[in-house]
Parts: structure tokens; sequence; C-alpha cells
């Protein structure tokens, strides 16, 4: 843009007169701020009615206020956790931190789970076979129908309907399926496995290092060098390797049958289950959508101006209909991970204890109902308000550049 | 009223030598659906040779020539590019693809990539040049069509007429034998014309092999060695732009330049 | 090698049309869609036998195996040792039979059911009245207010010989169709006040509070919105005004939608070229004025079918009613399945649940499908 001090237009110019505002309703300035001062008077008026009832309520009922029962013991049994607790010592605050760290838990793996089968099906609603597309569509449509807390409920009364733990299906003798949940053969952690996960951090490094150096090469000569095989052996073959050289153990604890339930090895409760399948069946048909929005609107005419320069249907894909895609596929797909994790609150009503049933609990117990869900929403917003930071970085970032 | 106006069992007289067909169509029919497009479409393009094509809209023309680098799949017929034949083999595309560069109407730049790296992506990646090769041929060409300075910018920074003409670079790039244009000025706006035609007169003068299906007559009578009109998905008439304009041979070119040329 | 350079010049008009080779007909559809390729057929009979299995095993748990009476004894009890011992190969229908009054209805007064019936096929008749064009006009706004004064009139009663019933007995389909439309009802008018508010810069106090307001409400889940209004409305009352429960979690609905609603709504007003105000303005029409007839209607119609969608999202979102302990569809549906000889046969309540539900979202979803490619066209042309 040209420089403003060339700008001929500006020699010689004077300073933009300053308006001054008269007291009069003809000024728009001055209507303005009465305007404000009379709405925001109005809000803070009604405001300050409800916080004087509530206090007064609170005292009359002998309530406390204030943020001290966090550190009083809680008392709050919590059937799973990813700290340590015991309900008769620890405190209400640390209730807490372990309902975050469960909404978390689910959140987490929830996203990434819905992401993998919502793609996939949003994949799969471009098929060519009828079949599939239809399926798919079926899918999405039905899935959207359905309110998510009926989705819930039907399935942790279909995990509830599994057989007791004495007659569990199976896998093997590692893995059980029964109406207590899932067990899983649990690794224990060896010094070979910490090494073995050192040599992986090296191998992805490595990775990197190789990749740069195979664009290099490509810049030079035009001719790339393979990846993958490099990529293979330092991600696999070299952790093996290592893990192989320090003895190869192979600790893992099978979950054993004692009579009525199991003990050892890695369990996934119903709840937990139930929660994730129900979150992410339902998410996934949402980020199927935006998937199959996202490259259906990348045009036509990139598809065929990459063919005709000669380019192979897997590079066009990677190199200009995908980077075009993402564009349009990120803002919606973030919106659904937030809507993911606020639905994760649905866990109150199977009995998974995230932030919301464990801060329920707690304003039950000492009668503190604002502090409660003042915590509740504390962490809503601080979740979302993240995710939406991100999203105007990204946008800002990513935005296409034009005139 | 049939008139065996041009039913020369050669190729068609034209500037040049033809010693070998740059593309050869023979019968070439293609449906979409139970609509028939494309009915027993016959035309050799010797080397060399330009070709632009007209008629009415829905004749057939564009699908003719994106049937050429199989953007579009004849059912019918055989089409056969530089000696190779067009058939589901996936080789046979490639090498068709590499040595036939297309111009479309709507341009099609890669919005998220710099003009430069337009230019070089299928280079490197389809040819296998080297990166500093690349960008040096690149910027032959965007010199060629009279834009280097823009090889920063994006394509939403440019103008219609500009990205035309990177288009145009864009294709060159990857020193095709023979370029298809379609429509290539119809989505300009009318002060942009001009610059995109001259840079088409500048390549056919350079001798390359162009098809081009145009309404821009001016540049047909400039440049073309022969025109070939289509109606209703059958080449009609053909021969040479003087002869064409001038001594009209059938009814259906009548009225095609009746409706076109009123003011030239 | 063709001899002929180019081809003949006319043809006689009456070329006879050939029809493609194999591109039409059945045998050709079955084979580009189905089995154009290796993958293509693979997965084709993978798909086609999964399908056939599930739905072969469907039909016999649902239809032909399935149990739709059972004996009641001597006091009304019913036995349903027929439909224990068919769990898992047929469906036990009979829970359905016996409680669908309850599930729909709720506690209201079994004689009086068919005011709350009557109410619902109100409730169908204002959607599809609202859905036909012809009757976006101003008269739709009154059509709405009468319809649902008449809906309040019949469930309360009390008025025209028509016995009280107080909203504590209210439940099931109706409360559903109470919360998801009043709620839009009153939601909708709070929306736009924010939407514009959040839009103006001549009073950058309102726009942060419509901002603050939005995004708080936006940024947390229902269930604490719901927990908020349950827990905190008896808190802000003062001592001795009561607000009766289904008020409380109809105005936390109306807060709810009314954010999600003003974001719509100002995609919208974003949307409107920015010559429609000019051109307004330039005429001489005052903000308000200027709002009412020439912005909103012209906004409102571009976002129609995102409105639909958000509409069909809070239906469902009614369900979470369920934790603040109002009787909605699906509270009643789990309140029916606390019957003791009831209490095994809850996917049979959900299926039919989860078909009551979809048979209304589904409707609302191909009506702002086909909303969309009807006002589409209508801009392109």
């Amino acid at each position: 843009m040209s420089d403003a001090t060339a700008d001929p237009r500006m020699a010689g110019a004077r300073a933009a007169p300053k308006s001054r505002m008269r007291l009069s309703w003809s000024d728009p300035t001055f209507r303005s701020i009465i305007w404000q001062v009379v709405i925001v008077g109005i809000v803070v008026a009604i405001a300050w009615y409800l916080v004087s009832n509530t206090n007064r309520n609170l005292a009359a009922r002998h309530i406390a206020t204030g943020f001290a029962f966090l550190a009083r013991t809680a008392g709050i049994p919590i059937g799973e956790s990813l700290i340590p607790y015991n309900p008769a010592e620890d405190t209400y605050g640390r209730a807490l931190i372990i309902g975050v760290l469960n909404t978390l838990k689910v959140a987490v793996v929830g996203v990434v789970l819905a992401t993998i089968l919502g793609t996939l099906i949003g994949i799969g609603r471009l098929s060519r076979n009828w079949l599939m597309a239809r399926l798919t569509g079926f899918y999405v449509e039905t899935i959207r129908d359905i309110p998510l807390l009926l989705q819930l409920l039907f399935w942790y009364t279909i995990l509830q309907g599994l057989p007791a733990p004495r007659q569990s299906l199976h896998i093997g003798s590692a893995v059980f399926l029964s109406n207590r949940g899932m067990k899983l053969p649990l690794l224990i952690w060896q010094p070979a496995d910490t090494w073995a996960l050192i040599a992986f951090l090296v191998g992805l490094a490595g990775t990197v290092i190789w990749n740069r150096h195979a664009r290099a090469k490509q810049d030079e000569t035009g001719v790339r060098p393979r990846v993958w095989p490099v990529a293979l052996g330092l991600l696999i073959v070299l952790p093996l390797a290592v893990w192989a050289v320090l003895g190869a153990p192979l600790t893992i604890e099978l979950p054993v049958l004692r009579g009525f339930n199991f003990q050892g090895g890695g369990t996934i409760s119903p709840e937990y289950f139930a929660l994730l399948l129900g979150l992410v069946i339902y998410t996934a048909g949402y980020i199927a959508e935006i998937v199959r929005s996202g490259i259906q609107a990348v045009p036509l005419g990139q598809w065929e101006a990459a063919g005709a320069l000669g380019l192979r249907p897997g590079q066009i894909l990677r190199r200009i209909v995908l980077p075009q895609a993402l564009r349009v596929i990120i803002p919606p797909m973030t919106s659904q991970y937030l809507n993911l994790t606020k639905n994760s609150s649905l866990a109150v009503a199977i009995g998974f204890q995230d932030i919301v049933s464990i801060a329920n609990t707690t304003l039950n117990q000492t009668g503190q109902a604002i502090e409660g869900i003042a915590v509740i929403m504390a962490v809503y917003l601080t979740i979302s308000l993240s995710i939406s930071l991100f999203m105007n970085w990204y946008n800002a970032h990513i935005a296409l550049v034009e005139r | 009223m049939s008139h065996a106006a041009n039913n020369a069992p050669t190729v068609a007289p034209g500037t040049g030598t033809h010693n070998q067909a740059a593309i050869v169509l023979d019968k070439v029919n293609k449906w979409y659906g139970a609509l028939h497009v494309l009915r027993d479409v016959s035309m050799i393009v010797g080397e060399k040779e330009k070709v632009v094509v007209c008629g009415p809209s829905g004749s057939g023309k564009s699908t003719m020539i994106r049937c050429i680098n199989r953007l579009e799949v004849h059912q019918q017929g055989r089409i056969i590019v530089d000696g190779t034949e067009l058939t589901d083999d996936i080789r046979a595309l490639d090498t068709i693809r590499r040595e036939v560069g297309m111009v479309f109407q709507s341009f099609n730049l890669f919005p998220h990539l710099t003009i430069l790296e337009n230019c070089t992506l299928a280079p490197i990646w389809v040819r296998k040049t080297p990166k500093a090769e690349a960008e040096e041929l690149a910027m032959n060409y965007l010199q060629r069509v009279k834009i280097p300075e823009q090889a920063q910018k994006y394509p939403g920074q440019l103008s219609g007429g500009q990205q035309q003409r990177v288009a145009i670079a864009r294709a060159l790039c990857m020193k095709p034998k023979i370029m298809l244009f379609d429509e290539p000025t119809s989505a300009l706006d009318p002060e942009m014309i001009k610059e995109v035609l001259d840079t088409m007169i500048e390549l056919a003068d350079s001798g390359m092999t162009m098809v081009c299906v145009t309404h821009e007559m001016g540049f047909a009578r400039q440049v073309a060695d022969r025109v070939v009109f289509m109606d209703r998905g059958e080449i009609v008439e053909s021969g040479t732009p003087t002869r064409m304009f001038e001594d009209p041979q059938t009814d259906r070119l009548k009225l095609f330049l009746s409706q076109i040329l009123r003011g030239h | 090698m063709s001899q002929t350079a180019v081809a003949a010049t006319t043809r006689s008009t009456a070329v006879v049309e050939r029809p493609p080779p194999g591109v039409l007909g059945p045998l050709a559809w079955l084979k580009s869609n189905l089995f154009s390729t290796w993958l293509s057929t693979a997965v084709t009979l993978a798909l086609g036998y999964v399908i056939v299995r599930i739905v072969i095993g469907f039909v016999d748990w649902a239809f032909v195996n399935a149990i739709w009476h059972v004996p009641y004894n001597a006091q009304g009890v019913p036995d349903t040792s027929v439909c224990q011992n068919a769990k898992g190969d047929g469906a036990c229908w009979a829970v359905i039979v016996d409680k669908y009054r309850l599930i729909l209805f709720g506690r209201y007064p079994y004689a009086e059911q068919w005011r709350p019936a009557i109410c619902v096929l109100l409730f169908i008749g204002l959607y599809v009245v609202s859905a036909m064009r012809r009757f976006w006009r101003k008269e739709l706004v009154l059509i709405w207010i009468a319809t649902l004064a008449v809906i309040g009139a019949l469930m309360w009663g009390g008025i025209l010989g028509l016995e009280p019933v107080s909203e504590d007995n209210w439940g099931g389909l109706p409360i559903t169709l109470i919360l998801a439309t009043f709620g839009l009802a009153f939601a909708f008018p709070l929306a736009i006040l924010v939407a514009l508010g959040r839009r103006s810069t001549k009073l950058p106090a309102v726009k942060t509070l419509c901002v603050v307001y939005v995004e708080l409400i936006r940024g947390v889940p229902l269930i604490s919105v719901l927990f908020m209004a349950s827990v905190m409305f008896p808190l802000f009352m003062p001592p001795g005004i009561n607000v009766n429960k289904l008020l409380r979690a109809q105005i936390a609905f109306i807060l709810f939608a009314a954010a999600y609603l003003a974001e719509v709504v100002r995609g919208g007003l974003q949307a409107l070229p920015k010559g429609q105000g000019e051109a307004a303005d330039a005429l001489g029409l005052s903000y308000w004025k200027k709002t009412a007839f020439i912005i909103l209607p012209q906004a409102l119609r571009l976002v129609i079918p995102p409105l639909v969608n958000t509409f069909i999202g809070f239906f469902k979102d009614t369900s979470l009613v369920l934790i603040i302990g109002i009787f909605d569809l699906l509270t009643m549906g789990k309140v029916a399945l606390s019957d003791p000889p009831w209490q095994s046969f809850s996917t049979e309540v959900y299926i039919a649940l989860a078909i009551v539900y979809i048979c209304f979202c589904f409707a609302m979803s191909r009506y702002s499908r086909g909303l969309e490619r009807e006002l589409g066209r209508a801009h392109r042309r």
C-alpha cells in the first residue's frame, strides 16, 4: 500500500475538527450515553434486587457463603479417579479436581474417537458405492434425530444387561466384558519400557529430521527419497530392538476372577464406557456431515485443474483438496468438540462422576448452591474460551489471502 | 442440403507441416445418461496446428475438448493423443496429461498457494524437477505472460485477467506439446480480455499446437489454421477462418454467425 | 484409423437417435453403483450380508416373536412371566400397551386426558401452519398467541367448566412440546433484541452486555443452566414467593435458547447486504422503523433453515429435564420402567420413545432441508 506521507492529498492537510457534545436530545452522542445509562441502570437494579434477596434467603436458611468448604473433608465416594482419593480424608477441593479430571478423561478420548469415526463416515457418505453412501446417510440422519440423553440411557441399559462377571464374555483369558465393566490386561511398567519409550521419542525426532532431509533432497534433485521405510524403522524397529536388548520383559497383569468379581488388570467402568460410546456415536454423526460438506466445498474445478496438470489422485487430495477442505472443516469441527465436552455433563444421569456430578453432590451436601454452580460454570467457561481463542488464532492464521 | 465441402480424406490444409497427428478423434460418442452429447465426432489435429472450435451453447464443444484429457469419459470411439490411445489405463492417462495442458474458463488457480507455487507444483511433483530449476522455469513463463512481479502474491490478490495469464503460465510450465483452452475469456471483464488474447496469440506464434473453444472470432481470424463449427453434438462444418466466416455453407453455421457477428 | 479428417457437412435431419450402449437400465445401474470396482464389490457384499442379518434379526425380535399382551390377575397387576421368558427372543411391546397413557400424558387425571391430547394436536397444527410459506405474515404472531392461550386454558382448566389441573400433574409429551414451543416463542423476541444489541455500534455498554450474556450461556452446558434455574431461582425470589418448578425450567430454557438463537439471527443480520440499511437510512427511516420493516424481515428469511435446525436441537434438549425432576416424555418413560413388573424391558420403552422423537425431528429436518433448497433456488434466480 502506498506510504501515507507520499500521498499528494495529504500535503497541506489539517487535522479533523473535534466535535463537541451538546447537552441536548438531538445530539446522537448524548442520546447514546443516556440510553446506555438507562439500560445498564435497569440491569444493575435487577441484579441488585436479586442479590439482596439471595443474601436474605441464605441468611434465613443459615447457609454459609464463600469457598471455605473446599478445605473440608468431603466424604463423597468416588467410583473412579485418575489420582489417589480417600473419601475419609480428602477435601471437597480434591474431589472437584477429580471431577474435572474425569470430565477431561471422557472429553479427550471422546474427541479423538469421534473424529476418527466421524471422518470415516463422512468419507463413506461421498462413496460411489450406493449402499455405503445410503447406509452412512441413514446413520447420520437417525443419530441426529434422537436426544443424546436417550441414547446414553439406552447404551447404559445394554451394558448393564451384560452377564455377571462370572459369566462374562471374553477374548481368551485377557479381555472380559460383563455388567461390571470391561477388564483389560494391564501392562506393568518396567524400566526397559521407559527406555523403549525414549527410543520411540528419539525415533520420532529422527523421522522429522529425515523428512526434512527428504524435502531438501527433493528440492535439489527432484527425486524424493523414500520416507516411510525409514519412519517404520525408527518408530517401530528401534524401540522394539532397545526393549529386546534390555531383556524383553513383558509383565502383564491379567484380570483374574476371584469370587464375584475380577482382581487385577485394568478396568473400564460401564458408566465410562456407556458415556464414551454414546458421546462418540452421537458426535460422529455431526462430524461426518462437517467432513462431507467440507470436502464438497472444494470446487470441482480444483480437482480438474490438478488432474489436468498430471497430478495423481493421492497428490491432488494431499496438496490441493485437503488444505482447502480443512479450512472449511476445522471451525465447525472445534465447535463440535466443545459440544462433546459440554454434553459429557450428562454423565450425571448415568452415574459417571464428572465435574457436574461431583459438584452437584457437593452443593447438596453443603447447601452452597451458588458456589457449586459457579464452579461448574467456571470449569466449562475455561474450556470453551480456550477453544474459542484457538479458533480465532487458527482462522486468522490460515485465512486465504485476498485483496 | 448437403454439400461435400470438406470431405477431403486428409488433414485439412493449414499452415506449417503436419507430418504426425497430435490429436485424433475417431467417431467419438458420449452420452450423459440418455442425452447424446457427442455424435460420431471425428477430427484430426496436426502438430503445430491451431484449431478454434465454436458453436452455440450445448453443442458439445466443451465436452469434446474435455474428453481429450479425460476430464470427461467417452463411451464409444477412439481418442489418440500424441500417439497414445486414451483408455482406462492409468499409465496412458498419466502420459497424456503430461503432454496436454489445459486452461479453464474459471481459471482454477489453487488459492492457498502463491503464484510461483501454483506454477512449480506440477513440475516438482509430476516431472520431478528440482525446486530451483522449477522456479526458474516458472519465472521464465511468468515473464512471458508479463506478470513476473506477482510471483509471491496469492491468486485472491490478482485481477481476473492476471489470474488467467497465470493459469496459462502454470500449464506451460509442464512443457506440454498441446494446449487446450476451454472458453478462456468468457469469465473475464471486457477490459481484461485483450491481455489474455495477446498472450494466446504470442503462444500461437511460437508454434504450440492449440485447440481453443472460444467465441472470440477476431482471435480466430488472426490465429486459427482451422475453425470447426459444432452444433448439437456433431461437427457440422469446418474450414479456414476466412472461408468459414465469409462463405458459410450450412444453414446452421449461417444462423450462428448471424447471431454472434451482429455489429462486427 | 479414420480416413476422413472432418465429418461430413450436413447430415439428414432424420438421423436415428442411438441409445447409449448398456449405460441405462437396472443392470447398468447396479454395475456402476454397487459393483464398479473390486473394492466396491467387496464392500457391497460385506455390508449387504451384515444388513440382511441385522434386519432379519430385528424383524424377528420386534414383530415375529414379539408379545403384545400379557394376562392380568384379579388385582389388575400384569403377569409378565411370558415376557420374561421371551427376553432376548421377542420384544415385550406389552409394556407400551400397558403404559402408553402414562408415558404420553404423565399423571394427568385419567378422565381428562383428552385435553392434553388435543393440546398435542394443536401444537402439531401450529408447527404445520408456521411451516407453510403462505402464512409468513404478521398474522402468524396472532395465530401463535391465540393457540398458546388455548393450550394454556386446556391444560390448566378452571374455566369453561373444565376441571382445574395443577401443573405438578402435567407430564409426558405435552411437557416436551410446551417447553420447546413456549421456549421458542419467548426466546425469539429476546434473541432478536440481543442480536441487534450485539451489532450496535452506538451503544457499547449494551453491546458488551449482550456479548457477555451470549458467550456465558453458550460456554456452559444446558444442565448447569437448568441447575441454576432449579436451585438458584428460589434464592432470587423474596421470601414467600414460590416459583413453580416447571416455570423455573421454562425460564432456563428461554434464557438458553435465546443465546443460541441470537447467534443465528446475528448471522442473518451480517449476511444482509449493507446497502439495504443504507437505502433505508437514505429514505429517512428511524432506527426502529428501519429494523422492523427492512432489516429484520430479510435477515430472518435468510436464516430460517438454521433456525429450524436450532429448534430441532432444543426439542431434543428438553429431555434433559429428567435430571431436575420434571416429567417430560423421556422422564415418564423411566417412571414407567420403575414399575416392578416392567423393570427389565427398558429397551422396548426406549425404542418407542426414540420413534416418537424421530417422527418429530425427522419431519422438521426434512422441512428445513426442503426450505433451504427452495430459498436457495429463489436467490439464484
